[in-house]
């Protein structure tokens, strides 16, 4: 058995809409190891979403339409050629997904308990009272008190925090190899989010499986993610292990992320670091480096061809012009061998 | 900054009645003074009643009981005049910038609407001078004055926001989750503006949020609510690096760090909080946190504890501190 799990090859999807076509993703590639933690990071629009229900061969086709040349590979097969079978057994039996809206992705006419059981009853040889007795386990273990009552009840009926715990419960169910959680923690609140990462944290020791966790937080990701990818608009601009990244980083959007960020160790008011404009708009993406229309660093060759990927040390890589050249551009604020330490 | 308080807010409580003998307290005995050019953030968890408290300072809502003083005046008191000009003075962000602009109007329309009402302009040619002098201190230029809301993202329709606050040139400004429905880059640009605009014209905020380290940054002092209930105020230095009550340590405790090191490193020390924030619905007698608190004893379930002076102009409401 290889250390590979999922790979993601060349992943490019659009989407059909009254104004063109939306490039969401855009020739997106990356690999998970079993066992490992992998951090998608990136803005609203940047594609991270997509690329997650890509993976989950959750999308809507059309509107949606993955490109000619995209491949996803989950332990050697192709995800994009299952057919129907396949995919019931794949989805939430080998491969599971968290979504942000919980109370959104939860059947609201359904109780907990079935829903839980829905999954358990399609993936494995269980009679329905062992799968509810499994059910109230798996409440049970996700944190849920009084679950033989709680399994009885509706999604309404419980808070924003135990709501996540109860799709973290179906996407446990049938030990999935791999995990998606797509900003499992955005809508919660901060002592309610340590609880919940402290969870998938704590099952994926247990069961060894792989997680894809999808966040614009940078710090959710910081003691959780092994390596870090960072997108931007619907491109992989850097990725690397998660040291790498938070130390070191190459991209000057990486960086500028990283410092818009306010820290507790900041002076007051001090001016936060920001990016000036906004995201570009996917029908008519930028001809060069997605990033150059608010790029500091931004020179002439940015905007007219695609940077290329440049490999740092083990595993690091950014796409950048910067580090093409003879000379870096002069007035760029921080060092490449490194950011300042001193922060 | 001067040592006016410009806010006075005493014991303020607002209940609302659901009905079947259900009282919701969601202010619950909250007292705080904001000085005259000071940022006052107040922090806390969803449900916390910070909201609630903001929109009754304003008198958006009736109180309960308690006293909110706007300079010296019961605000929930004034009538005709006095009531249009402090409307005038008070201006509220909201948080939602999709749901706080009306989709029918034109951004010039939306900015002007104060303008016109307190004829705070002689003709249409100051009208649109006004207009695009507001939409240049908040970065959107002439060309986006006569644009509809939905041409906007969601940064570009928080300016809007913040535009047509400032059309009243207020004094004093309530900014309710003014960043927490944008994107981390885009939060970084408003807030900058924000502070920028405080120096330029003076301006005193009373700023809610959830996000600690926002807070933090652009605030000068920090109350931290907990359940209706105000657990903690002091300066916002001093909270971060001497927190007190039990719950502030836990929620600073919570916040996620971007860096790898310190993380793991906070990872032994960190205090977590077990169960969930409980309901305000007749929620029972003493301290409102004392069914999470890992320090709670039979004291602090049957009385509340008042908010204690602890120097320093540091006041913390837990029979635990020692003062």
């Amino acid at each position: 058995m290889s250390e590979l799990l999922l790979q993601v090859k060349d992943l490019a999807v659009s989407y059909h809409g009254y104004a063109g076509e939306v490039q969401s993703v855009r020739r997106v590639s990356f690999t998970v190891d079993r066992g490992e933690t992998l951090a998608v990071v990136g803005e609203s629009g940047c594609g991270k979403s997509v690329t997650a229900k890509t993976i989950m061969r959750l999308l809507q086709t059309p509107p949606a339409e993955i490109k000619e040349g995209s491949q996803i590979l989950f332990d050697g097969e192709d995800v994009l050629r299952f057919d129907k079978k396949r995919l019931a057994d794949y989805r939430g039996g080998e491969a599971a997904i968290i979504f942000q809206d919980a109370l959104a992705a939860l059947n609201p006419t359904m109780t907990v308990g079935n829903q839980i059981c829905e999954n358990l009853l399609h993936h494995s040889k269980m009679t329905k009272k062992e799968a509810m007795e499994k059910a109230v386990d798996l409440l049970r273990m996700v944190g849920i008190p009084q679950p033989e009552r709680r399994v009885k009840q509706y999604p309404h009926e419980f808070s924003g925090g135990m709501r996540q715990r109860v799709m973290i419960a179906i996407a446990f169910a049938c030990s999935p190899k791999l995990l998606i959680a797509d900003e499992p923690t955005t809508a919660l609140d901060v002592t309610i989010q340590a609880q919940i990462m402290d969870l998938i944290k704590q099952w994926q020791e247990k069961s060894g499986a792989s997680v894809i966790l999808i966040t614009h937080d940078l710090g959710v990701v910081a003691n959780i993610a092994k390596r870090i990818v960072v997108m931007y608009a619907g491109k992989i601009v850097e990725r690397g292990d998660s040291r790498s990244i938070f130390y070191n980083p190459k991209h000057p959007y990486t960086n500028a992320l990283l410092e818009a960020v306010p820290r507790l160790d900041l002076k007051n008011k001090q001016v936060l670091a920001s990016i000036e404009g906004t995201p570009p708009d996917l029908i008519n993406p930028p001809k060069g480096c997605p990033f150059s229309t608010r790029c500091k660093y931004c020179m002439e060759i940015c905007c007219q061809e695609e940077p290329p990927v440049i490999p740092f040390e083990e595993g690091h890589e950014a796409s950048c012009w910067l580090y093409c050249l003879e000379k870096p551009c002069e007035d760029a604020p921080f060092t490449w061998e490194g950011r300042s330490n001193d922060r | 900054m001067t040592d006016k308080v410009i806010l006075d807010v005493s014991h303020l409580k607002k209940y609302f009645e659901l009905g079947r003998n259900q009282v919701l307290k969601a202010v619950d005995d909250v007292s705080f003074q904001v000085r005259e050019g000071e940022t006052l953030g107040l922090v806390g968890e969803s449900g916390c009643g910070k909201t609630t408290c903001g929109r009754t300072c304003l008198g958006m809502y009736n109180k309960t009981d308690g006293m909110v003083r706007y300079n010296g005046k019961d605000i929930h008191a004034l009538k005709g005049a006095e009531l249009f000009a402090f409307k005038k003075e008070v201006q509220m962000i909201f948080q939602d910038p999709y749901a706080s602009l009306n989709p029918r109007m034109t951004v010039s329309d939306i900015v002007a609407e104060g303008l016109d009402v307190h004829h705070m302009v002689k003709d249409k040619a100051q009208r649109a001078e006004r207009i695009y002098e507001l939409l240049n201190m908040v970065g959107l230029n002439k060309e986006h004055a006569n644009r509809f809301i939905h041409e906007f993202s969601g940064g570009q329709r928080q300016r809007i926001g913040i535009a047509r606050a400032l059309a009243m040139e207020p004094k004093f400004l309530v900014l309710d989750e003014p960043i927490s429905a944008l994107d981390v880059s885009i939060q970084a640009q408003v807030v900058n503006m924000l502070i920028r605009l405080q120096k330029e014209m003076n301006l005193t905020y009373l700023f809610i949020a959830h996000d600690l380290s926002m807070v933090k940054h652009i605030s000068e002092r920090v109350g931290v609510m907990y359940l209706g209930s105000m657990v903690e105020i002091t300066g916002s230095d001093e909270l971060y690096s001497h927190p007190l009550h039990p719950y502030t340590q836990a929620l600073l405790s919570a916040i996620p760090i971007p860096d790898p090191d310190i993380e793991t490193k906070r990872e032994t020390t960190r205090v977590r909080l077990q169960g969930e924030v409980p309901s305000p619905i007749n929620p029972p007698p003493g301290c409102k946190f004392a069914g999470r608190c890992p320090y709670a004893t039979d004291r602090c379930r049957q009385e509340a504890p008042g908010l204690k002076d602890m120097g320093g102009g540091h006041f913390v409401a837990c029979f635990a501190v020692e003062g």
